[in-house]
C-alpha cells in the first residue's frame, strides 16, 4: 500500500530558448527512496527548484498528497512538509552547529518570531536540536561554529536543517558531492538512517550510492523524463547504458 | 526511540545556548563607567552626553546591519526623522514634553522606516546601499526646502524644552540633566535591543544575515522579518536624534547628512558590529581619539583616525572587541595548556 505524496504533471520550465524541464510526470510515494540521476545539465536542479518553489514553472503543476501546490510559495510549501538540501553548501556558517538547527526547529515549532523571550529558554527547541545532531552522530560538533567543521560533517549539518524541518518530502541534492571518499560513509549512514516515513528523493552521480539506496530510479536527460523504473531496470536498460550509465562508466 | 536523555541537555553546546542570554559579569561595568563619568568630569558633560547619544545611535544600527546584514548607508534617515519630530513640535508650540516627544520621534522615525523598508528591502547588495543613501538624501532635501516648518538651511534653534517632570532643567550650559537623561534613554533602549537579538527572532535575523537563500529554504517570512527589524531600528535610532535635538535645544540639517551617517558605520565597526557592546567602544574610540587628536593636531585630526580604521579594515575585521575577543581565546589556550 502506497500513498502518493509528491506529483507534478506535464511540469515544463523553459529559460528563454532553453527548456530545462519539459512535460514531466513524475510521482514519489510516501517512504520512497527515489533516485534522480541524468547527465550535467540534464535539468535535476531546476526540477527541484520546480518542487521547492524557487522557481514557477511555465506549465503543468505541482501536487502534494493530491493539492495543487504549483502556485504556492517556497516558505509555505516548507510548512507543507517540503524540505530540501543544497548541491553546494547553504548554511549559516557563521553561527554553531546546535544553532544552525535551533533556526531551522525554531521557524517549524512557531518560535522564532517571539522578540520577548530569550532564545534560550526554548528548551524544548534546544532538546530537539541536540536530539536531531545526536541521531546524526553531531553532538560532539554542536558546539563548533559550522566554518570550523571538516566537509564531510558540513554535508551533514545541511541535512540537519532540513530534517529539523520535520518534513514528509526530502529532496537531497547531491548530499555527498565534494565529501572527499574517506568521509563519504558518514553521508552514507545519514541516508540510510533517515526516517522511515519520509518520501526521499536524492540527486546523485555517484552510481554506488544510488544502487544502494534507490527503490526506483528516474532518468533525466535535457529536461525531459527520459527512462524510470527500478535499479535492476535502470541498470540493464540499454538505451540508459548508451546515454548515461556508459559515458559514467568511463568518466 | 531513544528517550531524550538528561545528558543532552546538559551538553555544553545546549548549556551555551541556553545561557547566552543571561547577565555576563562584566555587563554592569559599563554602566558603571557611565554613572562615574557624570561625578569625575562635570566639565565634559556635554562630550559625554553627545557621545552616549553616538552610541546609541550606533546601536540601532548594530541591530540592522550587525545582526541582520541590512547594509545601509543611509541611517542619520531615522535619526533626523526623529530629531526634527522634537523640534518641529516644540518650536511650532505643538508639544514639548520631553518624554512623550522622545516617544514620538520613536514613532516617526519607525513609519518612515517601515515605509522605506517595505520598498528598499526587496533589494539587497549595492543597490540597496544606494537606495538607502537616495532616501537619506531626499529626506535631507525635504528639510532644506521646507523652510517654514524645518528653518530650511539654518535649521531650528533655541528649540524650547520644558524641565524634565516639570523640575530638572535643561541648561545647555551645565548639562547635568541631559547626560542622566540621555543614559536613562540608552539604558532603556539597549535593553530593549539586548532581548531582541538573543530572542528567537534575533537569532532568525542572524539566520538571515548568514544565508538568506537557506532562511527561505526553512520557511521563514524572510522579507517580513527584515522590514520588522528595520522599523525596529529606525525607531531607537529616532529617540537618538529625539535625544540629540533635546540636549542640544537645536535640529539642524546635519541630523541628516551623510557624514552623520558614514561616521556611526566608522564606528560600527570599530567597535565591532554584531556585539551590542561593539557600538559603545567603538563610540568611546572613535569620539575620545577624535576629542583628543583634535587638541594635539588640530590640522590633521582626521589622518590619525583614518590610519587607525586602515588598520582595523586590514587587520581585525571585527573591531576592536574583536581583538579583545581573539586574545583572550589564546590567553584561555595558553592557560589550558600550561
Amino acid at each position: 500500500m502506497t500513498a502518493r505524496l509528491l506529483e507534478t504533471r506535464g511540469l515544463s520550465r523553459n529559460f528563454g530558448a532553453l527548456a530545462a524541464a519539459r512535460g514531466i510526470n513524475f510521482r514519489l510515494d510516501a517512504g520512497a527512496r527515489h533516485a534522480l540521476i541524468g547527465p550535467n545539465g540534464a535539468g535535476k536542479t531546476t526540477f527541484i527548484n520546480l518542487l521547492t518553489g524557487v522557481l514557477h514553472p511555465t506549465d503543468g503543476q505541482v501536487l502534494l498528497k493530491g493539492h495543487d501546490i504549483t502556485a504556492i510559495t517556497e516558505a509555505e510549501r516548507v510548512k507543507l512538509g517540503i524540505a530540501r538540501t543544497f548541491q553546494i553548501n547553504r548554511l549559516f556558517r557563521g553561527i554553531s552547529v546546535l544553532e544552525n538547527v535551533y533556526v531551522a526547529v525554531a521557524e517549524r515549532v512557531g518560535a522564532a518570531p517571539s522578540m520577548v523571550r530569550p532564545a534560550g529558554k526554548r528548551t524544548d527547541v534546544i532538546e530537539e536540536s541536540m536530539h536531531l545532531l545526536e541521531t546524526l552522530k553531531l553532538q560532539d560538533d554542536a558546539r563548533h561554529r559550522v566554518s570550523e567543521l571538516p566537509y564531510g560533517r558540513q554535508r551533514l549539518v545541511e541535512i540537519a536543517i532540513a530534517l529539523g524541518l520535520k518534513p514528509e518530502v526530502l529532496l537531497l541534492d547531491e548530499p555527498a558531492a565534494g565529501v572527499p571518499s574517506a568521509e563519504s560513509h558518514i553521508i552514507l549512514d545519514a541516508i540510510g538512517g533517515l526516517p522511515a516515513h519520509i518520501g526521499v528523493l536524492i540527486i546523485e552521480h555517484d552510481m554506488d550510492v544510488v544502487f544502494r539506496f534507490a527503490e526506483r530510479i528516474t532518468v533525466l536527460v535535457s529536461g525531459a523524463v527520459f527512462a524510470e523504473g527500478t535499479p535492476k531496470e535502470i541498470a540493464a536498460s540499454p538505451d540508459v547504458r548508451a546515454v548515461y550509465l556508459g559515458q559514467a562508466a568511463h568518466g | 526511540m531513544i528517550p531524550p536523555a538528561p545528558a543532552l541537555a546538559e551538553h555544553p553546546a545546549a548549556l551555551a545556548l541556553a545561557g547566552r542570554h543571561r547577565l555576563r559579569i562584566w555587563e554592569p561595568i559599563p554602566w558603571a563607567l557611565a554613572l562615574a563619568f557624570y561625578f569625575a568630569f562635570p566639565n565634559y558633560l556635554g562630550f559625554g552626553t553627545e557621545l552616549l547619544i553616538t552610541a546609541l545611535f550606533a546601536l540601532s544600527l548594530d541591530l540592522a546591519l550587525g545582526y541582520a546584514g541590512i547594509i545601509t548607508l543611509g541611517h542619520a534617515a531615522f535619526f533626523g526623522a526623529g530629531a526634527y519630530t522634537v523640534g518641529m513640535l516644540a518650536k511650532h508650540g505643538i508639544w514639548n514634553e520631553p518624554i512623550t516627544s522622545l516617544i514620538a520621534a520613536g514613532a516617526t522615525a519607525a513609519v518612515v522606516g517601515l515605509g522605506s523598508g517595505l520598498v528598499l528591502l526587496r533589494t539587497q547588495g549595492l543597490t540597496l546601499l544606494m537606495l538607502t543613501l537616495c532616501t537619506m538624501s531626499l529626506l535631507e532635501e525635504a528639510a532644506n526646502m521646507g523652510h517654514e516648518y524645518t528653518g530650511g538651511f539654518d535649521g531650528l534653534d533655541s528649540v524650547p524644552i520644558p524641565p524634565l517632570f516639570g523640575l530638572f532643567e535643561f541648561n545647555p550650559l551645565y548639562p547635568k540633566t541631559q547626560y542622566l537623561y540621555v543614559l536613562a534613554g540608552l539604558f532603556l533602549c539597549f535593553v530593549f535591543v539586548r532581548m531582541l537579538v538573543y530572542s528567537p527572532f534575533g537569532q532568525s535575523l542572524t539566520g538571515i544575515r548568514e544565508n538568506t537563500l537557506r532562511m527561505h529554504a526553512v520557511g521563514a517570512p524572510v522579507r517580513a522579518r527584515l522590514v520588522t527589524c528595520y522599523t525596529l531600528s529606525a525607531a531607537v535610532a529616532g529617540i537618538a536624534g529625539g535625544l540629540w535635538a533635546q540636549a542640544n535645544a537645536y535640529v539642524n540639517l546635519t541630523t541628516l547628512g551623510l557624514d552623520r551617517a558614514a561616521t556611526v558605520i566608522i564606528i560600527l565597526i570599530l567597535g565591532g558590529y554584531g556585539r551590542l557592546y561593539g557600538a559603545f567602544v567603538g563610540a568611546v574610540a572613535y569620539m575620545g581619539l577624535s576629542h583628543f587628536l583634535a587638541q594635539l593636531y588640530p590640522t590633521a585630526w582626521q589622518l590619525g583616525l583614518g590610519l587607525l580604521l586602515v588598520a582595523i579594515a586590514l587587520c581585525a575585521r571585527n573591531g576592536i572587541l574583536g581583538i579583545g575577543e581573539s586574545l583572550l581565546r589564546r590567553f584561555g589556550v595558553t592557560r589550558a595548556r600550561s
